[in-house]
């Protein structure tokens, strides 16, 4: 598939975006984050910087933008609707959250609501992002039930490490806790991600060329290899260049190892550091677990969608998807 | 709306392919884009149609295959046209966040509203088939209507009222009726020859149906090929005339 930038910049921030929110509705709901108006200025202010510059970049690669909000009406069916509406609906409980803490402080008895329900709205807007790929049954890398898990995972762990590095500039008392949770969060993302390329490894073809065409099948009372002789069009035409990606296939194995380290092992590293060093030290190093995991998930997202298979390549030479 | 139909559409319109009599002429593509491009979902990109770079919008493609048998070596040449195949579980319709693309109830047509289009593209991916193709200079995705414009134009003399593609099939290898109805013309051509699904396993439940091309008549032994001679190839005539052949060749 085409990895359009704008798509992987959308579910790379917006993903970090509620990632962090999740964490602050949740530990802020736990008492674990105690810290000020300035705080909540930085924290819910880059989260949704994060999301809403994510959203607005989702936007990009559309014919028609100044239609977008016709997208919000089919939420009964199509889940890029259902994100469409759970991105919106998340501004509401995230905003007032954000609001009262900057007002009254963080952990108050009433604000646990908010919190909570900040953290499940970012929940079902990741899984909503998700589904929009896991749902396409026509390209099998994404109809899996890993596609939502790595979301969710990656979202969670990419809010983590900017969590971290919120908790060591503020020098919050729980910065242990933070920086626990971010070891842990990249500890599982590493862990669904070899997950991922495993089981897409491993997974049989959902339809051939043989299934596509149903020649050398029981359909046709016919035996043998389909074999694509002449294609329909001297040049590529729109489904080659959007659904007929080939470069990463030749680049997969050098990128896959840019992503273990960027995305997880030099975060790992990083966030561990910070860790031990407090102060200044904390700081540079819990900064560049976020700078590394940046340029990692880039390059994941990059390669979930250059390296999916669309079963329309059936039709031009692919043998198997 | 972008969910399908409550009650699956008692008509279902669509394409009887006959895979054993194409001959992969082009012809059914070619009256396809000359029809749609002033049609429903017209106009349709054409850059550069003579150029180094040729682009464009088509809603149907002729692919050619070769099926190789693994064990005898025998192979056999298909010619494959495809298009849209108006599936039943249309997974183009559902992904739409807008309601743009829809399922007729009234015959199963499968169409895109080019005004509430918004150009997500989501629609192409979810198709197994690659019947969408995306307008780069209107914004919106392309498809076949299956020649909405024609089956029911008035103005048309009625033996005409067919896609465009049926109509222009020079080897009558392309047919159009109601596949919902069990004793209509296709859907006894269908029965009567085997027709199939493409894909079956995306469970799209197309509509479209493929004729499979029918079995080789294998002669019992091999024919022999004449001899074939050439102009300028003496071969065996006599001594004499090689001779003044060889003079006269000079």
């Amino acid at each position: 598939m085409h990895p359009a930038k704008s798509v992987i910049f959308f579910t790379t921030a917006s993903g970090a975006g509620y990632g962090l929110l999740f964490w602050l509705g949740l530990y802020g709901s736990l008492g674990l984050l105690p810290a000020g108006a300035w705080f909540a200025v930085v924290g819910f202010g880059l989260a949704l910087i994060l999301v809403t510059a994510g959203l607005i970049s989702s936007t990009f690669h559309l014919g028609h933008p100044e239609r977008a909000w016709r997208a919000l009406s089919q939420w009964r069916s199509s889940w890029l609707s259902r994100e469409g509406v759970a991105a919106i609906v998340t501004y509401v409980p995230a905003g007032l959250y954000g609001l009262a803490w900057l007002i009254v402080g963080s952990g108050t008895g009433w604000m646990v609501i908010l919190g909570l329900l900040t953290a499940l709205a970012c929940v079902a807007t990741v899984i909503c992002t998700s589904m929009i790929y896991g749902s396409l049954k026509a390209i099998p890398a994404w109809h899996t039930g890993w596609t939502p898990a790595a979301y969710l995972v990656f979202a969670a762990m990419s809010g983590a490490v900017l969590l971290s590095l919120l908790g060591h500039l503020w020098r919050l008392p729980t910065v242990l806790v933070t920086d626990i949770t971010a070891l842990v969060a990249i500890a599982a993302g590493a862990l669904v991600k070899f997950g991922y390329w495993h089981a897409i490894a491993r997974a049989a073809p959902t339809s051939t060329a043989e299934s596509a065409t149903g020649l050398g099948t029981a359909a046709t009372a016919t035996r043998g290899k389909v074999r694509l002789i002449d294609p329909p069009h001297t040049m590529d035409n729109y489904l080659l260049t959007e659904m007929g990606y080939r470069v990463a296939r030749k680049h997969a194995t050098v990128l896959r190892d840019i992503v273990w380290a960027a995305a997880f092992v030099l975060p790992l590293g990083c966030v561990f550091v910070a860790l031990l060093a407090a102060g200044v030290g904390g700081m540079v190093f819990a900064t560049l677990a976020v700078l590394s995991m940046a340029v990692g998930l880039a390059i994941e997202r990059w390669l979930f969608f250059a390296e999916a298979k669309h079963v329309v390549t059936l039709y031009y030479g692919e043998s198997a998807a | 709306m972008t969910s399908l139909p409550e009650q699956a559409p008692k008509t279902k319109l669509g394409l009887v392919i006959d895979l054993d009599i194409c001959v992969g002429c082009q012809a059914c593509a070619v009256h396809c884009k000359e029809w749609n491009i002033a049609g429903h979902s017209g106009p349709l990109p054409d850059n550069e149609p003579y150029g180094a770079d040729p682009s464009g919008v088509w809603f149907n493609r002729i692919h050619t295959f070769e099926l190789v048998d693994d064990e005898t070596g025998d192979s056999r040449t298909v010619y494959f046209p495809k298009s849209c195949l108006h599936c039943e579980d249309a997974p183009c319709v559902t992904v739409c966040p807008t309601g743009a693309s829809y399922k007729r109830e009234e015959d199963g047509i499968v169409l895109v509203n080019a005004d509430t289009c918004i150009g997500c593209k989501l629609c192409s991916w979810a198709c197994p088939y690659g019947a969408r193709e995306y307008d780069d200079d209107e914004g919106v995705m392309k498809k076949c209507t299956l020649c909405i414009d024609r089956i029911y134009n008035e103005t048309l003399p009625e033996d005409t009222r067919v896609p465009a593609c049926v109509s222009t099939c020079p080897a009558g290898a392309r047919h159009f009726g109601d596949l919902g109805d069990p004793e209509s013309e296709v859907s006894l051509l269908v029965a009567a020859r085997g027709g199939y699904d493409l894909m079956p396993e995306q469970g799209t439940k197309p509509v479209n149906q493929y004729l499979p091309p029918r079995p080789k008549k294998v002669p019992a032994e091999p024919l022999a090929a004449p001899r074939l001679t050439r102009d300028d190839d003496p071969g065996e005539a006599g001594l004499l005339a090689r001779w003044v052949d060889k003079m006269l060749s000079r």
